[in-house]
């Protein structure tokens, strides 16, 4: 073990786990505290009319240096984009540039309060609109909310913005139609809408199958859902035939943007038929996943639809000044004010970095990398969908299983132990043993070549000695984890020892 | 581990065990294989009715949930509450300890069209 | 180019170990019609030096709250937020990490969500919390549509007291989906238990309050527990999580779910966005929870250890039966408000919570000795305030801004008196509060 354990790239292991926060300091310690008082003291319990607490809530009691170290270690024990390769499917795990994060704690950006007068944030909505303005061009969509606070509230959002519509044509239909490839987010948001789902199954070939979509087409479908490029990395050929079957029966044909990098420049979902489309921020336009989240998921919509886009908008007024407006159909807010600002700042930085020729070399890069990585891959496992892909692709590790009982998940453990972060796995569900790389285009042909040696040898070793794959991760600050007994006998928060 | 011959199976791969006119009802061996570790079963009271085909529950591992379809029509009469704390047993004990509800039987002749443990060993190896 | 680190050369080799010409051959599959053959029209790229340039200019056209005397709040509030918070969401371990699906390389992302999990059910007396939601405004709307699928009952009671934009928010959802939502409206302050209690009936799956309410007034939250739980309905509380140092928490009235906006705890305003939704409820409702947790378990050595847990409730795997279709959360934000509990501990928000109230308390008192302001009620409350001004409240707005101070925020037009919402945060000084009194006063 120790021997294969030296084979590995990865550099000094990262460390174990730590104490809670909670654990640390003691109750003397801290770190902040309010400011000395210069008005006069008030009676707790009479200003609160009686509601003032009894116990104080017990939170850590820490220095200020036992802060960072805690975070200090806490990060050593997390993997980002800038740790290393991240090849995660569907997610777009690009570089973050850092500019963006500069830009989004200027004063003038990160100070404002959103009811603040119009004249003293001209700025802010200038910003604003020239970011709406440009997802606008790039989607081929002109009407443009950023309030959205991710892709999944995107959805929901479009959703609500054609059963306004449909509402407004007298019904309001009773159903939304995706392919059995799409997110979990999508049928959700469905849901969450009032509508009913149905599923369609794909084509062998992994993309829409035009018969089974005509077959439930009808006048009680409100819309079409579809991932393009889809979640098996493929552009569908037939995108034209399809979002014009959605349209004959009066439905509309919405896009889940998330693979938006892919085609940026070279073709515009406008211009493919459909007539809404969210955009995630924090994949196509670099913003940073912080670890889940905050995210921004703008949605864009064709000229007839944006009156029902949620309120209020900034808009560039004649006299070329910024204001805020609600259109007058509007489905209403979807969250409290404008958007998730600081992220549009990053996005807005980013669009303005690159220009027009930057974002088309993105989609160029994106896609010839993913391409690249296809071709070195495809030689050690099974490939369901042998064609040119996006820019992303879908490996199986069936023959793995197959022949010598090792799993996808035990090879993406493995990878860890490699110094790289797994592809995303068993997504899509239709692909047995599902491995879904995304390189992005911001990594070196160095990278995408380590990654191949290090799955490739992979590979090798499952055949070679399959416990040693079956028992990774080694050199992780945990090992794998017991995931029942977190699900069985939940502990969701920490209690002071007994 | 055999699928026992004292009981039948249906199609969503339930076993029936009956004594008189009351259906002991739980999940096959196999089921409980290809769910992985259970981590949670969601049970209806005591009192309820079910249908024949229905669902009368879900069953869930880490990283799925299932349905559970009744294979007869009745009441219930017991539910197995101890599946709360220890959802476990149906992985280690699917055929005894595992049970689920108990449920007197409206039409005794639905446990005539279930398959016998020999065909239901066929059922799952055809796939 | 920016950000793509392959060169000419390497591209030509990608090409050839692909087998095409020229990159525009991948895009085959995509129709003739549908390619867009011209470059965007968008400006051209620019440097980082260019575009320093071009974002320090537009942030230099805003006159940002948080550099002159700020007094508004309404859901977003100027606290100071500790050194130290910046200084761990910089750390790129973290904001550059995807959601923690790989727990051998997240521990850090789920370990301080794990720990921020637990400073929340501090805060609030539940005994779960969630990873996050994305504000305050979708958590008390996500709450309303838990308490339907707990009580499986579809009609919710929302106080009128609650800020505008969430009540909103609630209608948006409740038009798409299938919820029927009744607002009680209120005269003075705050809520009439009675009228709560006269809109009550078995339908109702939840009542839905804010503690401060909008007009920063303290609800009566014994009552309207009782009124809720009379009728098997939830009781679901929007809390202010620094009020939460010095307020008992809502589980002591009965509270199901607590909610609010996370923003106040180290988050800056930032126009608005990205703010912080906390959401919190009892165990026995867990599994009817939206959104990520996070559990403790152990690893195959039998080390402690975190990962998401009860995933079976969300989109990823439940599809259209999930809790919700939340996937993206604010996770970062929710990393701040656990750096930030962590930096000032039970002490230290208390004192700040102490001092807010206080301030509050003190400003209130001038600015009605100058005899231009009026208390519209004297119901107890937080650090938010509303007054009625004897004057032309935009023309006193605007003025006061030109001297370097926000004036609150104005609310609404009643008789020929304007109402204006003050918040005064522990940032705030005697003096400028002082100068503020005399200067509206002079006017």
């Amino acid at each position: 073990m120790s021997e294969q354990l030296a084979n590995t790239p990865s550099g000094a292991p990262l460390r174990g786990p730590r104490e809670s926060i909670f654990d640390l300091g003691s109750p003397e310690s801290s770190c902040v505290l309010g400011p000395a008082l210069d008005v006069p003291e008030v009676d707790l319990s009479e200003a609160l009319g009686g509601a003032d607490r009894t116990e104080s809530p017990q939170l850590p009691n820490v220095t200020e240096l036992e802060i960072m170290r805690h975070y200090a270690h806490l990060a050593e024990m997390n993997f980002g984009v800038d740790s290393g390769f991240y090849p995660l499917g569907s997610c777009t795990m690009k570089y973050n540039p850092r500019i963006n994060e500069d830009a989004a704690r200027f004063d003038g950006f990160a100070g404002l309060h959103p009811y603040q007068p119009v004249d003293t944030v001209q700025g802010a909505l200038e910003l604003m609109v020239g970011l709406s303005e440009s997802l606008a061009e790039i989607s081929g969509l002109p009407g443009v909310t950023l309030q959205p606070a991710a892709g999944a509230h995107g959805e929901l959002t479009a959703l609500m913005c054609f059963r306004a519509a449909h509402t407004a044509n007298g019904d309001p239909r009773k159903k939304v139609v995706i392919p059995d490839t799409a997110h979990g987010t999508n049928p959700a948001s469905v849901k969450m809408c009032g509508y009913e789902t149905v599923t369609i199954p794909s084509g062998d070939d992994g993309l829409v199958d035009l018969d089974a979509l005509k077959a439930v087409l009808d006048e009680d479908v409100a819309a079409f859902m579809l991932t393009n490029p889809n979640t098996v990395g493929l552009f569908d050929p037939q995108i034209l035939e399809i979002t014009e079957a959605v349209h004959a029966v009066g439905a509309f044909a919405y896009c889940d943007g998330a693979n938006l990098n892919a085609v940026l420049g070279v073709t515009r979902p406008g211009d493919q038929g459909f007539d809404a489309l969210h955009i995630n921020l924090h994949k196509t336009f670099s913003t940073p996943h912080g670890g889940g989240g905050p995210g921004a998921g703008p949605v864009c919509v064709t000229a007839p639809l944006a009156q029902f886009l949620p309120g209020p908008i900034p808009f560039r007024q004649s006299n070329g000044t910024f204001g805020l407006n609600t259109p007058e159909g509007s489905i209403g807010r979807v969250r409290s004010f404008y958007g998730n600002f600081g992220v549009l700042v990053r996005a807005y930085a980013y669009v303005r970095a690159l220009g027009p020729d930057g974002l088309a070399e993105v989609a160029h890069q994106a896609v010839l990398s993913a391409n690249y990585l296809k071709e070195k891959l495809k030689g050690s496992f099974d490939l369901p969908y042998d064609r040119v892909c996006m820019h992303e692709f879908v490996l199986s590790g069936g023959r793995q299983k197959r022949e010598h009982g090792v799993r996808t998940l035990d090879m993406a453990k493995r990878l860890l132990d490699y110094g790289f972060h797994p592809p995303t796995v068993y997504f899509p569900l239709l692909v047995d043993e599902a491995l879904m790389i995304e390189p992005t285009e911001t990594e070196p042909i160095a990278a995408l070549d380590a990654f191949a040696d290090a799955l490739i040898a992979i590979a090798e070793e499952s055949s070679a000695d399959p416990d040693l794959v079956k028992g990774a991760p080694y050199t992780t600050p945990v090992r794998r984890l017991d995931e029942a007994r977190a699900a069985r006998e939940p502990v969701l928060r920490w209690t002071p020892p007994a | 581990m055999a699928h026992p011959s004292d009981r039948k199976y249906s199609n969503d791969h339930e076993w029936v065990l009956v004594d008189g006119d009351t259906a002991t009802v739980g999940i096959s061996h196999f089921a409980q294989d290809q769910l992985g570790e259970v981590v949670y079963v969601d049970l209806p009271s005591e009192g309820d009715s079910v249908n024949a085909g229905e669902t009368f529950g879900e069953i869930e591992s880490v990283k799925s949930v299932s349905e559970l379809y009744a294979p007869l029509t009745g009441e219930i009469i017991a539910v197995n509450d101890s599946l709360g704390d220890t959802p476990e047993v149906v992985n280690s004990d699917p055929h005894a300890a595992g049970w689920m509800i108990k449920v007197r039987m409206d039409d005794p002749s639905e446990y005539d069209g279930l398959m016998t443990a020999e065909e239901y060993d066929d059922f799952v190896t055809a796939g | 180019m920016r950000y793509i680190p392959v060169t000419c050369e390497q591209r030509e080799a990608m090409l050839r170990a692909v087998g095409v010409e020229r990159v525009e051959e991948l895009f085959a599959d995509v129709p003739e019609k549908a390619l867009l053959n011209r470059p965007l029209e968008l400006p051209a790229g620019m440097s980082e030096i260019d575009l320093a340039r071009h974002l320090k200019s537009l942030s230099g056209a805003n006159i940002p709250a948080s550099w002159i005397v700020n007094f508004a709040g309404a859901g977003v509030y100027d606290h100071h937020v500790p050194s130290v918070v910046d200084h761990v969401l910089r750390k790129p371990e973290f904001f550059t990490a995807y959601t923690p699906y790989q727990p051998e390389v997240s521990q850090g992302t789920l370990q301080a969500i794990f720990e921020y999990q637990s400073m929340i059910c501090a805060l609030t007396g539940m005994d779960v919390a969630n990873a996050s939601m994305y504000d305050g405004a979708t958590a008390f709307v996500e709450a309303a549509l838990m308490a339907c699928r707990v009580t499986k009952r579809q009609k919710v009671l929302v106080a009128g007291s609650v800020h505008p934009e969430w009540i909103e928010v609630m209608y948006t959802y409740a038009e798409a989906g299938h919820v029927d939502v009744e607002v009680i409206d209120f005269d003075g302050g705050r809520l009439d238990p009675t009228q709560v209690a006269d809109a009550m009936d078995a339908s109702v799956a939840a009542v839905l309050v804010a503690s401060p309410n909008f007009v920063g007034v303290l609800e009566d939250l014994d009552a309207l527990g009782k009124i809720a739980h009379g009728e098997g309905a939830l009781f679901v509380v929007a809390a202010n999580p620094i009020m939460l140092g010095i307020m008992e928490p809502p589980s002591t009235f009965g509270a199901d779910i607590v909610v609010g906006e996370g923003q106040p705890l180290g988050n800056a305003m930032s126009f608005g966005g990205p703010g912080l939704g906390f959401f919190a409820c009892r165990q026995k409702n867990v599994r009817q929870m939206p959104g990520r947790l996070v559990g403790q378990t152990v690893d195959a050595d039998g080390q402690k250890a975190y990962v998401l847990t009860l995933s079976t409730r969300e989109q990823h795997i439940r599809r259209e039966k999930a809790t919700s279709n939340i996937c993206s959360n604010h996770a970062l934000n929710a990393l701040a408000a656990g750096a930030y509990l962590a930096a000032v501990g039970s002490v230290g928000l208390s004192e700040i919570a102490r001092a807010c109230v206080a301030k509050a308390r003190y400003l209130r008192d001038r600015l009605i000795e100058t005899g231009k302001f009026a208390a519209p009620w004297e119901d107890p409350f937080g650090y938010e305030f509303a007054l009625t001004y004897k004057g032309d409240a935009d023309e006193m707005h605007a003025r006061m801004f030109e001297r370097g101070f926000f004036a609150g925020i104005i609310l609404s037009v009643e008789d020929e008196h304007d109402m204006i919402l003050f918040a005064v945060t522990e940032k705030r000084t005697r003096e400028e509060m002082d100068a503020f009194a005399e200067e509206v006063a002079a006017l």
